[in-house]
């Protein structure tokens, strides 16, 4: 599954890093900030080229030889970002698009809990199980 | 809050929502208590800024859940339908009956039969005008609390003429 899994907010401040492996956290801290950039030009690319791609998915943001990383933006400009082991090869697209459905519906849970102020990093306990489960570490 | 029946809305995951009369008492108790706590500085003003700040909240949070099925949105005009139509019609059962823009960021909503004035009074009777800003309040807060989720910073206000319509003006602050 999935060995890391970050949620970035409006304004591109993390608000949510799980990675599988500490000792591998700073690396996939990089790529996930290497990746922003690239969904930004995605998202301002649909703006003008008539919009043939209107989901929120963004499917594969680029591909290293031991990671493969995938992202995902809602309407409210929170982004999710992906990163998947390359060697996992039997992963399909359909099932990366499951991985993020889950995470916006558990986001979504989290975000509607009145004491969770906007903008702020996300300390959920029910978030961090169900992120664990979606990642497959439970 | 609960969504119209037989037409498929993005947020009825099947869960089991409330019933709308709830929605509409505990917005009623909501007006009655703020108003109760909030110290008068004049007569015959009101501080709404609570009940705003309330319905700020609300919308902030529920547009996540209401756009989370939707397709991205192409514009700002895009993103006002949304809110006539469906956004207004799992929250107050109908959509937007008028929906004017002048296209440089100043919208104009109609509703003719708003549902949390449709019971104060007969129609196009004045005598509860008084009283109506602060039904509307709220909805406000919650029109500007989805926009600015969405990236739309605005001020909204509303005007009643006749009793069951009311207007909200959106204009989008431009920086």
């Amino acid at each position: 599954m999935a060995v890391c899994i970050a949620v970035i907010g409006k304004e591109n401040s993390p608000k949510y890093i799980k990675c599988a492996s500490e000792d591998m956290a700073l690396q996939f801290h990089y790529k996930i900030h290497t990746s922003i950039d690239i969904i930004e030009e995605k998202l301002n690319m649909g703006n003008k080229a008539a919009t043939d791609s209107r989901e929120l998915f963004l499917g594969l943001l680029y591909s290293t030889e031991e990671h493969k990383i995938f992202g995902y933006a809602t309407n409210t400009k929170v982004k999710f970002v992906v990163i998947l082991q390359s060697s996992n090869a039997s992963f399909r697209d359909n099932d990366v698009r499951m991985i993020f459905r889950k995470l916006h519906v558990t986001y979504s849970n989290a975000v509607c809990n009145p004491f969770d102020i906007a903008g702020n990093q996300i300390k959920s306990r029910a978030f961090d199980s169900s992120v664990n489960e979606i990642m497959g570490l439970a | 809050m609960k969504p119209q029946l037989g037409e498929s809305k993005p947020n009825s995951g099947g869960s089991g929502e409330a019933d709308e009369c709830l929605f509409e008492y505990l917005h009623a108790e909501i007006v009655n208590y703020v108003m109760s706590t909030s110290t008068n500085s004049k007569e015959g003003e009101e501080d709404l800024s609570k009940l705003e700040w309330m319905g700020f909240g609300v919308g902030y949070r529920v547009i996540e859940r209401l756009t989370r099925e939707w397709t991205r949105f192409k514009d700002e005009l895009d993103m006002i339908k949304f809110i006539c139509t469906d956004f207004w019609s799992s929250l107050y059962q109908k959509q937007i009956d008028n929906l004017k823009t002048n296209h440089h960021g100043t919208y104009m909503l109609q509703d003719n039969a708003f549902r949390l004035l449709v019971h104060i009074g007969a129609k196009d009777s004045k005598q509860y005008l008084r009283e109506c800003p602060k039904l509307l309040a709220f909805t406000c807060g919650l029109l500007r609390g989805s926009l600015a989720n969405l990236g739309i910073v605005s001020v909204v206000k509303a005007e009643i003429s006749s009793l069951p319509s009311c207007k909200f003006h959106i204009e989008v602050q431009r920086v």
